[in-house]
């Protein structure tokens, strides 16, 4: 798209327009996701927490809300790691470097990081759900001074289905961290874990009454690894979770996100697990 | 006899048996042995006879089903503390799957056949191994219940 065309740059105070965003970069990650690296046209900083999303918008397609997966402290580059899953995503997948896209946002709320101060972090999370994921744990090694142990606990379908491997097998490389990566099946052989991630939170090495866990997770997922943190003795109180809607408008006007008395796109997607307990499993919200 | 009392205090230390009281383990101890592997070395296989249970202490095992013409696929791996085979407990007395040992891996293997001879005689002991067995088995249904849901949810390579 040529430069002059570009609609101007969104007033910084209006949630409902759109900046334009140049796509600088695109990863093939795991079959069927892609990670977009984007600058702003307008050469402005964006500014994020990590646990926010954006809606992403394909010019003439149609908008779609995508967490932010990449560094809180690079305020110049904005990254988004997406799954194919409909009509926006596949024509995003479509868009090569130098392709223009809008960006509403961040919205929602952050995962919480002070509040884990001096706590152990666990991290639970599966396949694509890495992705909101990875600004915090960025944070969390930015502030490592701030917590006791850090453990990753991740799963995937196979061994070519893990998501920002390099990533994970330099993580696993620190002395002040511990990765543990298991796999739905894996062809006779493999030396690393298969099994439930679940499994994994049963045989991390942390303080059960010092920790917060932070998950992400599909929804049914999710429901499994509270369980377990449970059954490890973390409380409600200090696990948070995520959760997904069909988010439209970002600002809690159109209701589409809204679970009872909560509106995920402002109220979440980020909740402390005992605030949602209630209504988490209620089918008909 | 200082073999024997070697088991007896592995059997203790498992988490399997832990809980269990000391003259209600003693009699199980009589079916143990010890028993090390080298990676690549099968527990036991599909279709074979199912005459043992396994308590693993160090190491882990994988969980294999065979593909005829290809590898072998993992779909669990069993690591230290837990156990693998409850084929014993259930006729035909036969192995569905394939267990080999993933690294050096050391355990108590159970003789089934052997135990189930005691188990005949002493429902008390029958009690306290099907209340362990059972939340385990449990658990392992519902683990692979829920990866079924994982694979029809989260996105393919395939």
């Amino acid at each position: 798209m040529d430069g002059a065309l570009l609609p101007r740059p969104a007033p910084a105070d209006d949630p409902m327009v759109p900046r334009t965003f140049r796509i600088e970069r695109r990863v093939a990650e795991v079959d069927g996701c892609f990670t977009l690296t984007l600058k702003a046209t307008d050469g402005r900083p964006f500014a994020f927490q990590p646990g926010q999303f954006n809606m992403l918008y394909v010019f003439g397609v149609g908008e779609v809300a995508i967490s932010v997966s990449g560094d809180c402290r690079d305020l110049n580059t904005l990254t988004h790691t997406i799954r194919e899953v409909g009509t926006v995503t596949r024509a995003m997948a479509r868009l090569r470097p130098g392709d223009v896209i809008g960006v509403r946002g961040p919205f929602g709320r952050p995962w919480p990081i002070e509040e884990a101060y001096g706590n152990d972090i666990l991290f639970v999370t599966g396949t694509v759900g890495l992705a909101p994921l990875r600004p915090l744990i960025f944070e969390v090694l930015n502030r490592r001074e701030h917590f006791g142990k850090v453990v990753i606990c991740y799963g995937s379908r196979g061994t070519h289905d893990i998501l920002y491997e390099k990533q994970l097998h330099q993580w696993r490389g620190r002395f002040d961290l511990q990765v543990h990566v298991t796999v739905h099946s894996a062809p006779s052989g493999y030396r690393g874990r298969v099994g439930s991630v679940a499994n994994l939170v049963k045989i991390a090495r942390f303080d059960p009454e010092h920790t917060t866990a932070y998950v992400c997770r599909s929804e049914t997922m999710t429901r499994p690894a509270v369980q377990a943190l449970h059954d490890r003795g973390i409380t409600s109180d200090r696990i948070y979770v995520t959760l997904e809607r069909n988010m439209k408008c970002g600002v809690g006007f159109c209701g589409h996100c809204q679970m009872g008395p909560s509106f995920m796109c402002k109220d979440g997607p980020v909740y402390r697990y005992d605030t949602i307990e209630d209504i988490f499993t209620v089918r008909e919200l | 006899m200082v073999a024997i009392e070697g088991l007896g205090r592995l059997l203790a230390e498992h988490p399997f048996f832990t809980d269990m009281q000391p003259d209600t383990r003693e009699i199980v101890v009589g079916c143990c042995a010890n028993a090390h592997y080298r990676p690549g070395e099968f527990l036991f296989k599909e279709g074979g006879k199912a005459d043992h249970f396994y308590l693993i202490r160090q190491g882990t095992v994988g969980v294999e089903v065979h593909v005829p013409g290809r590898p072998g696929v993992v779909v669990e791996t069993i690591g230290e503390g837990d156990i693998i085979g409850w084929s014993w407990l259930v006729p035909p007395y036969t192995w569905s799957f394939d267990a080999r040992a993933m690294d050096q891996v050391r355990a108590i293997t159970i003789d089934g056949a052997c135990l189930r001879t005691k188990l005949e005689a002493n429902h008390e002991l029958g009690y306290e191994l099907y209340k362990r067995f059972i939340p385990i088995m449990g658990r392992r249904i519902a683990e692979a219940r829920l990866r079924i849901v994982e694979l029809t949810t989260e996105p393919s390579r395939d």
